[in-house]
């Protein structure tokens, strides 16, 4: 099992990637698209995109993920696809009547320079249906830039200020998270009743239910009037720099509604930062049922914390994630030495860097990285428990490591997309997957005189 | 339940007009009294929800990326790269671990700048990396969408990393909008493995008498490997597979065969024809999917040989196999049997599956593929019929001539042509043949077609990939993907076919099916109790 991984670390003349960390625009701005009421994604390029980001998103979410597109060949590479996107958009309303058709770009349309907008005005678009779009080239950021951009293009495209005094709600961007969790944050909110617009919101979309009917678009999504209304609202919560800020901020500068980007709310610190923000905008108190949810989640910390205290983690994964589950590990008393992400962006360097500081620790920490590299800093330094995404599990297996599969994609296990990491409950089930990942190695590796029935 | 034109033709009317003149000459109801034509390989209608991938897939997802021994370095931004590594089940092992690349996935991660300015430079500087990391005796380059754009040179960086390390660097122009679908990548493959891997090697002979490669044969879920223990045991040697397991030390001696099988015709008969044509290697149209299909092709090639040694163990395997999973499948069959099917894959499985279904008493009712041309369908009588499109002009035809020092008749011309009449020797008749009248083929079937279909003929499975499988799932349907087999496998020979009936009995038999109506609908809500002395 990776057995060409060697110790030690050469330097590498390119800037390639081996076994990486992480994926293209596209398969961000899919799902971030998925998250609107009757909205179907459309991929400008060749069919393997759209073919690939289905496939992955399929397998994440074990849900159908429709997308439709525009069937680039090489004439259409050399004149352009102008042509491809006007049938396209014709086939799509007349086939598969979506209320919205949230375009994105890939590699091959961004490299010919197809003119989006020009091309969608061209358009014979129904009369009370909408198309819009994003800019996601595949050669820039990764997944999770994506998912920003196809959000912030649903600010610049609905978002719009039409009252004189801002409504008493708040929007919230929750970034590229499972249904599961955007589930968990309205929960919360509703429990602090306040008013909400969440957007994008994939819940309903791509964990809906079991009926015997299969429905192209679900109840899930955010709707139209809501996104538009977005521009009204007296604050936005975004959840995460590199996912949810930039629509957070294009909202602010459009609609001057004020943006607070916060981590995304996992664990109890980032979870309290959220609650306290929710407070400063205007809620009037905290519910009991959610200082209570709190008082468990901080009594289980404790009760178990000789489970875990000052076992070494590595982590690696979507930037917001990993900042958040990080500081959490933190919280816990375990000890971060390899934190990565695949994503570019220095920001999330000095952020970890930041934490490890103020907790008094060092570690490797790389943005833009691989999972060779990462694999090597293991090797080099071993730890007790590895987190992150499936691909996570060739180095567990390597290094004999137990894993637990937090992030995007997890395509060797289910039901992750259902239940929450985020807020006090999913802070909860944080400290489940660790406590029973150590646990059940523990277990694993006991001496028949050592294993114990109480642990 | 079958279908009329006229239902046909009213399902379609929603296409726009231009649209629904398309998928009408894609799709017929079979009727063996007329001579019937199916259009295929041709561009997706833009807009259309397909299933279809891209030329990158079909050339380094399908056809090299088995290749264990390979570094496969994909040149062009991250996605590409990212997609294929690891997603398609195609299994290998090797003897020294080190030797097996499989678990690596390589890119340039082309970024803005390297668009702008190209990416030679970054090509080359990975490929200095791997050297220096991985030390393979080969590699390939992938092109992606934007190579043949920006217009890289990946042969002048092949040829100069050649030159610089003494290793092979194949490239491959396989950018993603090449051609309409994966198909157009299996041909770009097809042909540098030929020019450029195939004969390489300096074996002139192979070891035993019965030696033959297995083509289009990727060892999904282990089939491979359970295809390979049934051809051992009888006797054969093989030399090589194409490419399942696949690597490239073997592809080198690949031309020292005695026969040619190929299993999945669409991905790789371009080989199959030009090993024939540069060595003289004739090719079997092969099925080990389903009992009677391994049988046959089994039966086969013990004819090919022709020697009653062979011929005789070929009946004991049989025989020793059939003891094996004798009485196993019955259990199965009660689950399975008098039920239908839909069975919509790439290009090859969509026909092999139905004889496996219809041994478990399944009947497919609709059938079809994703990327297959004609000849899938037809047979390959019609190849001289096929118009050649501009899509399909771009894709290089590599003519090879009759290799001087190797080519050599495997069989005598006669004996060939007696065998012509009997085996499907360098011959593929195509799905049609083998389906009933009234049902219905599908080429390219999409999201739209699905659903409709599936409302008119209510099949009790859908085998299809994961793309489709949740959508039909929700009707209360069991899908069945055919593509990575749910993660579960080998379905080839005897043993496979048990594995499958399994599989597909319980995907009919969980009883997770019966929970879908919640008690509380259907059933009157009140209720009412007289109570003693109340009346």
């Amino acid at each position: 099992m990776l057995d060409n991984t060697t110790k030690e670390i050469r330097e590498r003349k390119s800037k390639g990637l081996i076994n990486p960390a992480k994926t293209c625009q596209p398969v961000g701005a899919m799902y971030a698209a998925l998250g609107i009421y009757k909205c179907l994604p459309h991929s400008h390029g060749s069919q393997g995109c759209c073919s690939y980001h289905r496939m992955h998103l399929t397998r994440h979410f074990r849900d159908p993920i429709m997308a439709s597109t525009s069937s680039f060949t090489e004439g259409a590479s050399v004149f352009g696809g102008a042509a491809n996107l006007k049938a396209s958009i014709r086939n799509v309303f007349t086939i598969y009547n979506p209320d919205v058709m949230a375009v994105h770009t890939t590699c091959l349309s961004e490299t010919i320079g197809d003119d989006l907008p020009s091309i969608i005005g061209g358009s014979e678009v129904p009369e009370d249906k909408i198309v819009f779009y994003a800019n996601t080239p595949s050669y820039h950021g990764s997944h999770v830039t994506g998912f920003s951009n196809m959000t912030k293009g649903m600010v610049q495209h609905f978002s719009t200020a039409t009252e004189e005094e801002k409504k008493e709600q708040v929007n919230v961007i929750p970034g590229f998270v499972n249904p599961g969790d955007m589930r968990e944050i309205k929960r919360i909110l509703s429990l602090m009743k306040i008013r909400y617009i969440m957007f994008p919101d994939t819940s309903g979309v791509v964990d809906a239910p079991m009926t015997g009917e299969y429905v192209m678009f679900p109840e899930g999504g955010t709707k139209i009037e809501d996104l538009k209304d977005t521009g009204n609202s007296k604050a936005t919560i975004s959840m995460g720099l590199s996912a949810s800020a930039d629509a957070g901020l294009a909202l602010e500068k459009k609609c001057r509604v004020p943006n607070y980007t916060l981590n995304t709310p996992i664990g109890v610190k980032a979870t309290d930062e959220f609650i306290m923000k929710l407070l400063k905008i205007g809620v009037s108190k905290v519910p009991a049922e959610l200082e209570e949810e709190r008082g468990q989640l901080v009594d289980i910390m404790t009760d178990t914390h000789f489970h875990f205290h000052g076992k070494k983690v590595a982590i690696f994964g979507d930037p917001d994630v990993v900042i958040s589950t990080t500081e959490f590990l933190l919280s816990l008393g375990m000890v971060p030495v390899h934190v990565l992400t695949g994503t570019p962006g220095e920001s999330f360097v000095k952020t970890i860097t930041e934490m490890l500081d103020h907790a008094g620790l060092k570690a490797n920490v790389k943005a833009g990285g691989d999972l060779l590299m990462f694999h090597q800093w293991i090797k080099n330094e071993p730890v007790d428990l590895l987190i992150g995404n499936t691909y996570g599990k060739y180095i567990a297996r390597a290094e004999d490591l137990p894993l637990i599969r937090i992030g995007f994609p997890v395509l060797d296990r289910s039901v992750h997309s259902y239940l929450p990491i985020v807020g006090y409950k999913g802070a909860m089930r944080i400290v489940e997957m660790v406590s029973n990942a150590l646990l059940d190695r523990a277990d694993r590796d006991a001496a028949d005189e050592d294993f114990e029935l109480v642990m | 339940m079958a279908i009329s034109k006229e239902k046909l033709d009213k399902m379609l009317e929603v296409y726009p007009s231009k649209v629904k003149k398309s998928r009408k000459s894609h799709i017929m109801i079979k009727d063996g009294c007329e001579t019937q034509t199916i259009e295929a390989n041709t561009r997706t209608v833009p807009g259309i929800i397909t299933n279809r991938g891209c030329a990158f897939a079909g050339c380094k997802g399908v056809v090299l990326g088995p290749l264990k021994d390979m570094i496969h370095i994909v040149h062009g931004p991250v996605g590409c790269a990212f997609y294929t590594w690891g997603t398609r089940r195609n299994k290998a092992k090797t003897e020294d671990p080190a030797k097996n690349f499989l678990n690596y996935c390589v890119t340039t991660d082309m970024q803005e700048s390297d668009i702008v300015f190209g990416g030679e430079k970054k090509l080359m500087n990975v490929i200095d990396d791997v050297m220096e990391e991985f030390n393979p005796a080969a590699i390939t380059l992938t092109a992606t969408c934007p190579i043949g754009l920006i217009g890289d040179d990946m042969g002048a960086v092949a040829k100069s990393a050649e030159e610089k390390y003494g290793v092979s660097v194949l490239h491959f122009n396989c950018e993603g909008y090449k051609g309409v679908s994966q198909s157009a990548g299996h041909h770009i493959a097809n042909n540098v493995l030929v020019d450029k891997i195939i004969g390489q090697g300096e074996k002139e002979q192979a070891d035993s008498k019965y030696a033959i490669n297995l083509l289009g044969e990727y060892n999904i879920g282990g089939d491979g490997w359970e295809i390979e223990r049934i051809l051992n045991d009888i006797g054969y040697e093989v030399v090589s597979v194409m490419t399942g397991d696949g690597s490239y030390e073997d592809l080198k001696n690949a031309h020292v065969a005695e026969l040619n099988l190929v299993q999945c015709h669409r991905s790789i008969n371009y080989i199959a024809e030009m090993l024939e044509t540069k060595y003289g290697i004739p090719w079997l149209k092969v099925n080990f999917i389903g009992i009677d299909a391994t049988i046959e092709t089994l039966r086969n090639m013990a004819m090919y040989f022709g020697e009653q040694d062979l011929i005789d163990q070929t009946e004991k395997i049989i025989a020793k196999e059939l003891s094996e999973i004798e009485g196993k499948l019955e259990q199965y069959k009660k689950i399975t049997q008098n039920k239908t099917s839909f069975c919509f894959v790439g290009g090859s499985r969509g026909h092999h599956y139905q004889g496996l279904f219809a041994e478990l008493g399944i009947e497919t009712v609709l059938a079809g593929y994703e990327f297959a041309h004609r000849d899938d369908y037809e047979g390959r009588e019609v190849i001289p019929d096929i118009k050649i499109d501009a899509d399909s002009k771009n894709i290089p035809d590599l003519k090879v001539e009759p290799d001087p020092d190797r080519f050599r008749l495997r069989i005598p011309e006669k004996l060939y042509e007696e065998l012509k009449a009997k085996i499907p020797l360098s011959e593929y008749k195509g799905m049609n043949a083998d389906m009933a009248d009234g049902t219905v083929i599908v080429d390219d079937l999409n999201h739209y077609e699905t659903e409709e279909f599936i409302k008119i003929f209510k099949p009790d499975i859908f085998a299809s990939g994961i793309k489709d499988k949740y959508v039909v799932q929700k009707m209360g349907i069991p899908a069945k993907q055919l593509h990575s087999y749910d993660y579960s496998g080998p379905y080839a020979g005897f043993k496979g076919a048990l594995n499958f009936a399994a599989d597909v009995s319980m995907s009919f038999a969980t009883p997770t099916w019966n929970f879908i109506a919640p008690p509380w609908k259907g059933e009157p809500l009140l209720d009412g109790k007289i109570e003693k002395g109340a009346e």
